[in-house]
């Protein structure tokens, strides 16, 4: 395979600041790539829009800069010129932007979200628009309505959900970056399930302006990528405080790229969370965590186990608060003010009879079950109950974390309880999907920052097993610190990265 | 097992405006009760001493200068509206005749 592809974001990023490769090379052997894996009956169908035109125009921008020299070249951000894929819930001037949506499909944003500005200053070309479930809601991108995206260790499997395209693209090497959106697990375990890197920064690190809201006090933009490095340079690019975002933090976050270079976890405490793990686990999943866990303790990490009683509410807490608010966040689709508009078959036309036959024509089962479900947990009489309760747990689960970080620096599980499963597998069963995002949700409900990163192989299946390491809120550069070390080990194991193991699709490897 | 009736289907998806079909109804009050089942067991994990967390990250309010910030212009706010007219959307009637 071309080198240009398979070379990680922070290669590239040498490459071209070398001039042993132009912008123009490398966005135009990942518009080549995509042409050649991405369409057809078998394709991965990680893209729901190509955006060649302008990723070759800033490309070829890129270059004249570096051929100019001076400051101006010298100015130019270190990943200037490598491109990225963007999930297409995030809202780009210039392309359409559908959420995975029937309601929105072909509409056009008519401003940038914030990270998609900080990617435009820094001039990386943005290749084009990824695959998700339905505004997010989903584990395995069965949901998006465009049609699902295929894994590419095993194209009759899921590549994970939401952000499956993402994960997808990356894992194909149609792009060497993307960004996700994570409101459950949405990075990670994609990430886990392709054998790709995936960061839920903590929540407020990046600005969600322009992601288009699903649960908003759960949803974080965060980075997707073939390593622990290239994530952290893009977390630090797309990072730092937002005014147009009111979650936004102040804290500085520039001390990723630094903690990846130098991966360590000598001394550090680890803990394993006992309720992560057992029951629902795949046995090969479990396997591969017990490896990575051995790993760092003789590398010179102090192992213990930590116990979070509290998580086994988590998923209910989640699929209480997360469907609230998305009942409200989604009411906006109205066929008003943008995208769908379907009138009644019979009857007055009226507003509300318009909004009710386009929502129906528009929104897709799960985001209807959500908001539905979210609508009846809202309801007189079942909101104490149900949304009450629901954040109460979530108070419960933040002093679990607070308890379990007073004696870990950094806790770790497997991100995902199985391996890819079938395409088909699980889509009349919303409760089997809801579950794979069992060890990832407990993050999200509390603010905390979560890698998943590749662990392997299973033994029974032959697919990626995810490691997730959680930090407490605010401590990222952990994650990378720690992260980045147990890549290097693993990746000493197998004598390259994960993904060289993959199996070949379209060319000649 | 919870009791969600399609009545109660039909009720909501009138509050949330999705207009469904009896099928649709029917096939939903049994997920619904379902998922229900598998959260409700939320409702006994914390005593009234617990207080609720509603965002992660407590934050407190800030203000700052009232000025101007960035605004669509009426083209732009109204671009991918259904309908519109005057500068504004335009919407099907809001009352019914009757």
């Amino acid at each position: 395979m071309n080198e240009l592809i398979t070379s990680t974001a922070a290669q590239l990023a040498e490459k071209l600041s070398a001039k042993e490769v132009s912008s123009e090379e490398v966005a135009q052997a990942h518009l080549d790539r995509i042409g050649e894996v991405d369409g057809g009956e078998r394709g991965v169908h990680a893209f729901l829009h190509v955006n060649s035109e302008e990723a070759l125009a800033v490309a070829r921008e890129v270059d004249a800069i570096r051929a100019a020299g001076g400051d101006d070249a010298a100015a130019l951000h270190p990943l200037a010129g490598v491109p990225i894929a963007i999930k297409d819930l995030i809202v780009t001037v210039g392309q359409p932007t559908t959420a995975g949506s029937r309601i929105l499909e072909g509409w056009m944003s008519p401003y940038d979200a914030t990270v998609i500005k900080k990617i435009r200053a820094a001039k990386l070309p943005i290749l084009g628009k990824t695959n998700l479930d339905e505004f997010a809601m989903g584990s395995s991108t069965e949901h998006s309505a465009f049609g699902p995206t295929r894994n590419p260790w095993d194209l009759d499997r899921i590549p994970g959900g939401s952000g499956g395209g993402s994960a997808a693209a990356v894992a194909a090497f149609e792009a060497p970056l993307a960004l996700g959106t994570d409101t459950g697990g949405s990075i990670r375990q994609p990430g886990a399930v392709t054998g790709t890197v995936g960061v839920k920064p903590t929540y407020g690190a990046v600005s969600r302006y322009g992601a288009i809201a699903m649960a908003s006090s759960l949803d974080q933009i965060g980075p997707v990528s073939r390593s622990v490095l290239d994530a952290a340079l893009l977390q630090e690019l797309i990072g730092g405080h937002d005014p147009f975002d009111s979650t936004s933090l102040t804290d500085p976050f520039d001390t990723l790229v630094a903690a990846a270079r130098n991966g360590s976890v000598e001394g550090l405490r680890i803990g394993v969370v006992k309720e992560l793990g057992g029951e629902g686990y795949q046995a090969g999943v479990e396997a591969r965590f017990r490896d990575a866990v051995e790993l760092l303790r003789g590398a010179g990490a102090q192992v213990v186990e930590v116990s979070c009683p509290n998580f086994k509410y988590a998923l209910g807490a989640y699929y209480l608060i997360m469907p609230s608010e998305v009942s409200s966040n989604l009411a906006k689709f109205d066929g008003v003010r943008y995208g769908l508009r379907v009138l009644p078959k019979d009857g007055p036309l009226t507003i509300e009879r318009v909004m009710g036959a386009t929502r129906a024509a528009g929104f897709g089962d799960e985001a209807k079950r959500r908001i539905i479900l979210g609508t009846y947990a809202l309801s007189a009489g079942y909101y104490d109950a149900y949304y009450g309760s629901a954040q109460k747990v979530r108070t419960l689960i933040q002093r679990d974390f607070d308890a379990a970080f007073a004696q870990a620096d950094v806790l770790i599980s497997p991100t995902a309880p199985t391996t890819a499963f079938k395409l088909g597998e699980k889509l009349d069963d919303p409760l089997a999907m809801y579950l794979n995002d069992v060890a990832t949700i407990p993050a999200n409900l509390a603010g905390v920052p979560g890698l998943s990163l590749p662990g392997g192989l299973a033994d029974e299946d032959g697919l990626p097993v995810g490691i997730q390491l959680l930090a407490p809120a605010r401590e990222d550069a952990r994650l990378y610190r720690v992260g980045a070390a147990l890549e290097s080990l693993l990746e000493a194991q197998w004598g390259g990265p994960l993904l060289a193991k993959a199996p070949v699709l379209g060319g000649v490897k | 097992m919870a009791e969600i009736t399609r009545d109660d289907v039909a009720h909501l998806a009138q509050l949330a405006r999705i207009e469904m079909s009896p099928e649709e109804l029917d096939k939903m009050a049994g997920e619904l009760a379902h998922i229900v089942d598998a959260v409700k067991s939320v409702s006994e994990a914390a005593g009234p001493d617990v207080p609720a967390t509603s965002h992660p990250i407590a934050l407190s309010n800030v203000f700052r200068e009232d000025t101007v910030g960035h605004v669509l212009t009426p083209e732009e706010a109204l671009s991918g509206a259904p309908d519109a007219e005057d500068d504004r959307f335009k919407v099907p009637a809001i009352l019914d005749e009757e």
